[in-house]
């Protein structure tokens, strides 16, 4: 029994901490707005590409990094704490692992960071960076499929946030690449998406948290910080907790699918629920502690917010985990 | 990072296992009553022969040896296994890592015995009637008697859990007058047969006389009976309410064991607008025991836990409550009635108020884990 990240995980997850706390301001997700310059949002992430992380679960032999989740999840905290508006969770935890088992001869381009690779393995219809990805992973019936863009009808819809490039499908999907047809391998796509999209939302809601312990220790009223009150005190103390249990739930979520321990299934729903409600209060409690200044779009808080309540529920929502965890348990059967 | 067990650990549990099955007694009354903690005495004594009442202790002072990997194991095993409350708890797993701390040698080899063979059954003495939460409040006092060789100690302590039925109290009493707040503290080990000692039991919340005064009157206690030196009290006794707070109190074991019975009672009585509630109980107590194992991990790489301990008090106290309020409305108008469901709600209630109110617990987790000001 060890749970402590190995040293391969530290490492990447380091570097990967280093390019973005380089690269990735408030601007340069304001960039990923509708009529930002994504140009600036490309070039930070072939500087990301640059460190190996796009490959992180793809096998040495096809140019990515060999390691598993229990490498990855840290790395996508990471992400999620720096806010950088791109498919990470869909090109790092899902597609990109599917590409290299196809052995598709766009996966270079993908790991390189010049082609962009989204997923959705979700019925919604919706996609996100559907409006501007070059490749998509796409369900069709049991099966996962690659499609180059110009295969679907994709509308760019508006979102709340709206640094996700959110698109609808409008049509039926025309040819395509299968990648696989085993359902457990989609499954495991789909619980890789669940629990990536699970380390995301820890670090959105600790970058919310250390973003809001700073601000109220700046902000004055009645002569004093606002963060020597109890009131605030209080609100952030259990902020802290909600993000200190659930990061090592992911983790330990990760490990289980990666050693493809039996009920891992299970560990990956109580993760997202832990992780989805952290980031939910920490948006919430962040945004009152900042008080007005936390209700405009000026302040780089919402940016972080408006993620976070797009993620909890995406790749099932706390309460579509919490329904299939009843029944997994025998509960209502 | 490997969530595996080892074989030889799985071979402890094995044992452990087969062992609780074999011995556990069912439907004891509560141990916070006269026959019933008369009951659990003859449980604890039990343990102690099959040497299971403190297992992480060194093999000389009736444990096993075992590694901090171990003792969660025997803890969950001891919950799931249905097994009754322990009744030393306050001795154990609260003055004991004290006195492995502090302790003269001479004092581990005279208490550590008798304590694992619930031969001395400790109390613990922090609460006054003035000093609650704000424990540096302490007025009850300790005058020298350079003639005997010892203090003389005076005051009230409260809210003493099982005091009327143990035989020995561990506190804090001023020993320097002039010194305010922490300062000028010593931690003491009372015995409750010395003359000048009265106690008085009084009910708790639920019904039981789980709670005690404890009027002490120039009651002598040789030097011998200081723990970690004069006037040191506070730094020691701040070593035991970390303990108090995080995991020695409080295994996930017991909660993985609470959140499966809820999930049994919620098969018997499903409630479709109550499943949300139920399954969240599995999950915090899933979370609470990663948690855990990550503290572990830290715990046995050498780092120190600190005030980390005020998040799993914040944690497992609101786990509990939550759980119990969930089973209280499955069971909907026969939750009112005596039972075990019933008991564990209202001693859930006590969580997040002993070992320091989660109110003191959540400043402490903004003051020293995120550095906000104190005012």
């Amino acid at each position: 029994m060890r749970f402590e990240l190995d040293a391969d995980a530290a490492a990447l997850r380091d570097a990967v901490a280093a390019v973005l706390t380089k690269e990735v301001t408030g601007s340069v997700i304001r960039a990923g707005w509708p009529d930002g310059d994504g140009a600036v949002v490309s070039a930070a992430w072939r500087k990301l590409a640059d460190v190996g992380v796009l490959g992180t679960l793809a096998p040495e032999a096809a140019g990515g990094l060999g390691l598993d989740l229990n490498s990855a999840l840290p790395a996508l905290e990471r992400f999620g704490h720096s806010g950088l508006p791109m498919p990470v969770v869909e090109t790092i935890a899902v597609a990109a692992p599917l590409l290299a088992d196809a052995r598709s001869d766009r996966l270079g381009d993908v790991l390189s960071g010049t082609a962009v690779l989204t997923a959705a393995l979700g019925d919604s219809g919706l996609v996100p960076f559907g409006a501007g990805a070059d490749l998509l992973v796409l369900r069709h019936g049991g099966q996962l499929r690659l499609y180059e863009r110009g295969e679907l009808a994709l509308e760019p819809v508006d979102a709340v946030d709206g640094s996700r490039a959110l698109a609808r499908r409008t049509g039926p999907a025309a040819g395509g690449t299968v990648l696989t047809d085993d359902p457990d391998e989609v499954e495991l796509a789909w619980q890789r998406g669940v629990i990536g999209t699970a380390a995301v939302l820890v670090g959105l809601a600790d970058r919310m948290l250390a973003m809001t312990v700073e601000y109220v220790q700046q902000r004055q009223q009645y002569g004093v910080p606002v963060g020597s009150f109890q009131a605030i005190k209080h609100a952030l103390a259990s902020a802290l907790v909600a993000v200190e249990f659930a990061r090592p739930a992911v983790l330990a979520a990760g490990w289980a699918l990666a050693a493809g321990v039996p009920d891992a299934d299970a560990q990956v729903g109580a993760a997202k629920v832990l992780a989805s409600d952290a980031a939910r209060l920490l948006a919430r409690t962040s945004i009152q502690c900042h008080g007005a200044m936390g209700y405009t779009t000026e302040h780089d808080l919402q940016l972080f917010a408006k993620r976070a309540w797009a993620l909890a529920p995406d790749w099932g929502s706390p309460g579509w985990h919490r329904a299939r965890l009843a029944s997994a348990l025998g509960i209502g059967e | 990072m490997d969530l595996r067990w080892s074989v030889e650990e799985d071979a402890f549990r094995h044992e452990a296992r087969s062992w609780l099955e074999a011995n556990v007694p069912h439907g004891l009354p509560s141990g916070d009553t006269r026959e019933g903690f008369a009951a659990h005495l003859e449980w604890e004594r039990a343990l102690f022969a099959a040497r299971w009442s403190a297992v992480s202790w060194p093999e000389r002072f009736g444990g096993r040896d075992a590694s901090l990997w171990e003792w969660l194991i025997f803890e969950e095993e001891y919950y799931r296994a249905g097994a009754p409350q322990r009744i030393t708890q306050n001795g154990i797993f609260l003055l004991a890592p004290t006195i492995f701390e502090f302790g003269t040698p001479e004092q581990q080899e005279r208490l550590l015995p008798r304590m694992a063979a619930a031969q001395d059954l400790w109390a613990q003495g922090w609460s006054e009637p003035g000093a609650g939460s704000d424990l540096a409040a302490v007025s009850s006092r300790a005058v020298r008697d350079d003639g005997r060789g010892g203090w003389l100690l005076s005051g009230q302590k409260t809210w003493t859990t099982r005091g009327a039925f143990c035989t020995h109290l561990f506190g804090l009493f001023r020993t320097d007058a002039a010194a305010q707040r922490h300062h000028g503290l010593t931690y003491f080990l009372v015995p409750l047969d010395a003359p000048g000692v009265a106690v008085r039991g009084f009910e708790r919340l639920d019904g039981d006389e789980g709670f005690a005064e404890v009027f002490l009157d120039e009651v002598f206690v040789p030097d011998r009976d200081v723990l970690g030196g004069v006037n040191e009290g506070w730094r020691v006794a701040m070593a035991t309410t970390g303990s108090e707070r995080g995991l020695t109190l409080r295994s996930p074991g017991r909660f993985l064991r609470s959140a499966e019975r809820l999930v049994q009672l919620a098969e018997q009585n499903d409630e479709p607008a109550l499943r949300d509630r139920v399954v969240q109980s599995w999950i915090d107590a899933q979370a609470y025991q990663w948690f855990t194992l990550r503290q572990v991990t830290s715990i046995v790489d050498g780092r120190a836990v600190g005030a980390e301990s005020s998040l799993n008090k914040l944690f497992w106290s609101e786990l509990d409550v939550r759980l119990h309020e969930t089973a209280m409305d499955l069971l909907g108008e026969e939750g009112q009635l005596d039972g075990p469901w019933s008991r564990g709600f209202l001693f859930s209630l006590a969580g997040p108020i002993y070992a320091g109110t989660n109110e003191v617990q959540r400043n402490v987790v903004a003051e020293r884990l995120l550095g906000l000001p104190r005012r």
